[in-house]
């Protein structure tokens, strides 16, 4: 049984080009965290909870017209513009990149979601409900959250502490890429992505595949990048910890071309 | 030189103390009616608490919408008090005697009504003395003090404890006369909250030294209150609009703005309620006229260098912003409307003499500038919130709930509710200061020339 702790930084790349706004990572992430149910007045009230989303972008003039995907999720910033301003250190960042919202110390008085550029923070307007035939659904690993209080994304934080426990306290082992996807332990939307365009990995694993894109946009400015990564808002500095990939434009347009 | 009639200080006293000692007939009538204005408000928290904040409009992205928007209107409101005693004290104005007491309770009580609307805003409201106390409770853990949201309450509570110690310096004398005017329970009461002031020489000197002590400490507080309650704002980096080092300034002189035009409103109704006419002159509506003109061109500067210095950098999620606030229906309306009611019209108002001198014209510029100061942080927070970054995906916009509006409403019944207890209770213009204006006031015949009988030597 290994003693010392192994130093992680979690990091996620996502590729748009792979994803098809199929939106399994949200129904994913919906069932494994214990997101209350967005029933369509929700909706309307604009209170939608979901951690993971795809923002659909169209692009032309009908009949010619693209739809664009991005999944967006809490980026787990490196420089968090919410956890400053948190008065009672609800959200605060973890030795393991992530940023971690304590629902104990939370009174809600959103001023994180007002300063989070992504919009990945969700207040609990309501007292969550769920219908009877989902009361035994719910993760017993994740807590169920109050009314008056804030959640986010934690990158699975359960599935990761089971894993360290699992591959790392008790068989001695590290975690890595293979390890994570066959005991499935990795994020849930990464685990339910049908075109793998979501890849979790550990940044200070030198195998992980998510490793040369954190390289490559952490010592090259967006212009010189061997690869297509970029990080969202990166002008603000924020030190995300989720990489995007550029949509590959296979044809690509030309000036005065309209899209097609 | 001032108008009005010499007055006598029996006088002062008969006319100045009939609040206290013989309210007039509708007196308790208005109070019941503002109790139950208020206590509709009470019912709406009372909701707010037991059913989650689902109630209120406010939606994502738009996480703050009426309650914060009342909350800087009312700490605005608070900054008539210290600029007009403190201030005007020490620039020795003499028309400021009258007003004074009445905008430095103004200021407690609006500060004290502020107060309320962050702790009914937060999700979970009996947890906020885990924020706002430095006291580690159980937890184990401090509040943040990189958050503006800590630095607001040590400074609004600042601002309370000064301006109540103000307030309370200036009123021990009137207390002691108030004292030798009554029998009984109250004569007693008035006893011990007149700290045994017998008037002499010594009592006077200290008197005056607090006040001028006090009033040279409480400016930088004033101007740190609504510079901090703006970094709530400036200091939220990932909203464009609001995340501007001019917000500072700009929210203390709006704060002046409508704090004083408040407090003429709150003086013209004073007069005419407790038929206080001799003390509350047309004079004094006419010098707080002149100076609101300044005030409110002032403002209207920042207003200006707010919207230059945010389309200045062309940055699109900024435009964005400004789009909405100037063309998109109905928030170009209410643009229309809120520059219109906050500057133009009230500043035409106030120009010429003879409407600065026109209670009615007075009552409704005044009115005007806090509906438009009031309209002006809503347009500040809400387009802010509603488009704050690029992703259009997620833009939304924000209609307040009838929750809030009640909640809102009752804000103002509670201010006027505990001025017209105060005014029960204590007198709201204060009798020594106007004594003492009086007496400054007296000049003797020596020879050809007519001097000044005193002459004030500090």
């Amino acid at each position: 049984m290994a003693t010392e702790r192994i130093d992680h930084k979690w990091g996620m790349v996502i590729d748009v080009d792979r994803c098809t706004g199929c939106q399994a990572c949200v129904v994913a992430c919906q069932a494994e965290n214990n997101v209350p149910m967005n029933t369509p007045d929700r909706f309307l009230e604009r209170r939608a909870y979901e951690w993971i989303r795809i923002e659909r972008y169209w692009e032309g003039e009908f009949p010619k017209v693209k739809a664009r995907f991005i999944p967006i999720l809490c980026q787990h910033c490196g420089n968090a513009p919410c956890e400053p301003v948190c008065p009672v250190y609800a959200t605060y960042h973890n030795d393991q990149g992530l940023n971690v919202q304590v629902y104990n110390r939370c009174v809600g008085t959103r001023y994180c979601i007002n300063n989070c550029p992504y919009q990945v923070r969700f207040f609990n307007w309501w007292e969550p409900q769920w219908p009877n035939t989902l009361q035994n659904q719910l993760n017993p690993d994740v807590t169920v959250r109050s009314r008056g209080i804030m959640e986010k994304c934690t990158f699975c934080i359960q599935r990761l502490r089971r894993a360290e426990l699992a591959l790392e306290r008790q068989e001695g082992g590290r975690i890595n890429d293979q390890n994570l996807a066959e005991r499935n332990l990795a994020p849930a939307c990464v685990a339910a992505c049908p075109t793998s365009a979501l890849m979790f990995g550990d940044q200070n694993d030198p195998n992980s595949k998510i490793r040369p894109y954190f390289e490559d946009a952490n010592t090259h400015s967006e212009r010189e990048r061997k690869t297509r990564g970029y990080r969202l808002l990166e002008e603000m500095g924020t030190g995300a910890n989720v990489i995007y990939l550029k949509k590959v434009e296979q044809y690509p347009l030309k000036q005065g071309e309209s899209h097609g | 030189m001032q108008e009005g009639r010499a007055l006598t200080p029996t006088e002062i006293n008969r006319d100045l103390l009939r609040s206290v000692l013989e309210p007039p007939k509708w007196f308790w009538p208005v109070v019941v009616i503002l109790t139950l204005w208020v206590l509709v408000g009470v019912t709406v928290s009372g909701i707010m608490i037991n059913r989650g904040l689902g109630v209120t409009g406010l939606n994502r992205p738009v996480a703050w919408g009426f309650m914060i928007t009342n909350f800087v209107f009312w700490i605005g409101i608070s900054h008539a008090g210290v600029m007009l005693s403190a201030i005007l004290r020490l620039a020795k104005a003499e028309w400021r005697r009258p007003a004074t007491r009445a905008a430095e309770v103004l200021t407690i009580f609006s500060l004290m009504t502020a107060l309320t609307m962050p702790i009914m805003h937060v999700g979970r409201p009996w947890r906020v003395l885990y924020w706002v106390f430095p006291y580690d409770f159980a937890r184990g853990i401090w509040p943040s003090v990189r958050s503006p949201l800590v630095w607001d309450p040590s400074a609004i509570l600042t601002y309370l404890t000064s301006s109540t110690l103000f307030v309370l310096i200036a009123l021990v004398p009137d207390l002691a006369v108030l004292r030798d005017h009554t029998t009984g329970v109250a004569h007693r009461i008035y006893s011990v909250l007149s700290l045994g002031w017998q008037g002499n020489a010594r009592q006077w000197k200290f008197q005056v030294i607090a006040g001028v002590l006090l009033s040279a400490l409480i400016l930088p507080v004033f101007v740190s209150v609504h510079s901090i309650v703006s970094w709530d704002f400036g200091m939220a980096a990932s909203v464009k609009s609001w995340h501007s080092t001019i917000f500072a300034p700009y929210f203390v002189i709006g704060a002046v703005h409508s704090g004083v035009s408040a407090v003429v409103f709150v003086m013209i109704l004073l007069r005419s309620m407790f038929g206080w006419q001799e003390y509350i002159r047309k004079e004094h509506i006419d010098a707080l006229g002149r100076l609101l003109i300044v005030v409110a061109t002032g403002w209207f500067y920042f207003l200006c260098m707010e919207i230059i210095f945010g389309l200045y950098g062309r940055e699109a999620d900024e435009v964005a912003v400004r789009t909405m606030q100037f063309m998109e229906y109905p928030w170009n309306v209410l643009m229309i409307i809120f520059a219109g009611i906050t500057y133009f019209l009230p500043v035409a108002l106030w120009l010429p003499r003879s409407f600065r001198r026109n209670l009615w014209i007075m009552s409704l510029a005044c009115i005007s500038v806090n509906v438009g100061m009031w309209l002006e942080r809503y347009l500040i927070i809400v387009p802010g919130l509603a488009r704050k970054q690029v992703f259009t995906f997620t833009w939304q916009t924000y209609m307040p709930s009838i929750t809030e509006l009640l909640l809102i409403l009752s804000t103002f019944g509670l201010v006027s509710l505990l001025l017209l207890l105060f005014s029960r209770v204590f007198p709201l213009v204060p009798l020594y200061d106007i004594k003492e204006g009086e007496f400054l006031r007296a000049k003797v015949q020596v020879g050809r020339s007519t001097v000044p009988a005193t002459i004030r030597e500090d």
